[in-house]
């Protein structure tokens, strides 16, 4: 069914819920869904479970960690590289309040990758050797090991990308792109934050990179240059 | 001997000169976050950069209006786009990582040991850190080199026999190129290629932790 455009971020998540596994998009602050992750504090849910390439690294997620609303964070830069500013999140890990499920980041993309492509887990050599193996099956192909990881689903996908037509179908633009189109096709719903809907047509077919059968909800949010999230550094 | 834990060597600009000598026109080479990143201004413009959140040819780093804020490398920077540059997804950029199609990844590190293994994610102290892509590309490409300060800000060398920091990945590392020296990792042992001006060969080795096989052409980095 093509998906249905919401008139805000905050409608577009209207059946979201505590305890919920959702998968979010962008590589820092580039490509990374700032409204619907405003949005998703706005609706106060707790426990989430956030599968996203990093937290607090110019990406929106640390609100979430200021409001204790995550329970649990899977995924490759849960801290920044500098300790001399400290997230909320870092603080609630600290304190106990939160815990982390560190993963390669190309394992981490495999793993939603898997889920979206009906794989239930696959061998791979990254972190043999590592705390990363620990307590999962490995086993030897060619005289090289492996480990087993499983795939990874979510609840919902929140995303970001640069246009859609009516019928879901979504460009990016440039580095942009990361993590989004592979979380489009893992989760139950994918809610898509794009700056423009055009009528179908009007997008090249060769240029799509997420096909519309993976979009559920779109809303609108152009960007806004005043945003102090459109440029930042993670200095 | 005295002070040779503070004694300095050369700069992070004339490391990361000696660094983009390794790399050749036509390569595909993907840097690491920190000192790595400085590779790339003195690189060959034959050279072709990945970075690993999703590009493939980005060029020298964007200043000011030349910004664009869909266009950064994987430490975060505004970078510019060189003709013939194109975009993919995580999944098909770890791909390219993990399937080896990377000639040459050049990382930090925190440890580096005798067989090559790379501590470069963890301070344990801290009881947290992130991997980002780093397990992910020392074990798919094809050489990695790994470019770091010789000893710690106590003086303490960096180079062990083991590291005692979480690993990134074991037996990975077959170059390492410090403020201090050029050392290949062989199945014989750390061999010392080059020493920076100013230090010999028996200095290099006081500040390094396993022994240092030196051979008779063993030489003066030069820039």
């Amino acid at each position: 069914m093509p998906p249905q455009i919401y008139p805000t971020p905050f409608d577009a998540l209207f059946d979201v819920f505590d305890g919920a596994v959702i998968l979010v998009g962008g590589f820092g602050h580039v490509g990374h869904p700032h409204n619907l992750v405003r949005a998703l504090r706005d609706r106060g849910v707790k426990n989430l479970t956030i599968v996203a390439n990093n937290i607090g690294l110019g990406d929106s997620l640390d609100l979430l960690a200021e409001t204790g609303q995550i329970k649990k964070f899977i995924g490759s830069f849960p801290v920044r590289a500098s300790r001399e500013r400290m997230t909320h999140f870092e603080r609630l890990f600290r304190e106990g309040l939160a815990e982390v499920e560190i993963t390669p980041q190309g394992t981490m993309v495999e793993r939603i990758r898997a889920a979206g492509a009906g794989i239930a887990a696959f061998y791979t050599p990254v972190g043999v050797g590592t705390v990363v193996e620990q307590g999962k099956e490995k086993r030897v192909f060619n005289g090289r090991e492996y480990i087993l990881e499983t795939a990874l689903h979510g609840d919902f996908a929140l995303i970001k990308a640069y246009k859609a037509d009516k019928l879901g179908n979504l460009v990016y633009r440039r580095t942009a792109r990361n993590f989004n189109p592979v979380m489009a096709t893992a989760a139950r719903v994918t809610i898509a934050e794009v700056e423009e809907v055009v009528e179908p047509g009007e997008l090249d077919p060769e240029a799509i990179v997420t096909p519309g059968i993976y979009v559920d909800r779109l809303v609108i949010c152009p960007r806004d240059y005043n945003d102090p999230a459109i440029f930042q550094t993670w200095d | 001997m005295t002070q040779l834990s503070s004694r300095p060597g050369i700069s992070r600009e004339l490391m990361a000169v000696r660094a983009a000598r390794e790399l050749r026109p036509g390569m595909y080479v993907n840097l690491g976050i920190g000192l790595p990143t400085l590779v790339s201004n003195f690189i060959d413009p034959g050279v072709i950069l990945q970075a690993e959140n999703g590009m493939l040819g980005y060029g020298p780093l964007a200043e000011g209006p030349e910004r664009d804020p869909d266009l950064i490398n994987a430490g975060g920077q505004y970078v510019t786009m060189l003709p013939g540059a194109c975009f993919f997804h995580s999944a098909d950029s770890f791909a390219m990582i993990r399937g080896g199609h990377i000639d040459v990844c050049i990382l930090g590190a925190l440890q580096v040991s005798e067989k090559g293994d790379l501590a470069n994610w963890m301070v344990p102290e801290r009881g947290i850190g992130s991997i980002g892509g780093a397990m992910d590309l020392v074990t798919g490409a094809r050489r990695v080199v790994a470019l770091m300060e010789h000893r710690d800000r106590q003086g303490r060398p960096k180079i062990l026999r083991e590291c005692t920091y979480p690993l990134t990945g074991r037996r990975v590392v077959k170059l390492v190129i410090t403020d201090l020296a050029v050392i290949e990792v062989t199945p014989d042992g750390m061999v010392l290629r080059e020493v920076a001006p100013g230090w010999t060969p028996e200095e290099v080795q006081a500040v390094t932790e396993p022994r240092l096989i030196v051979p008779p052409d063993c030489r003066e980095m030069a820039f």
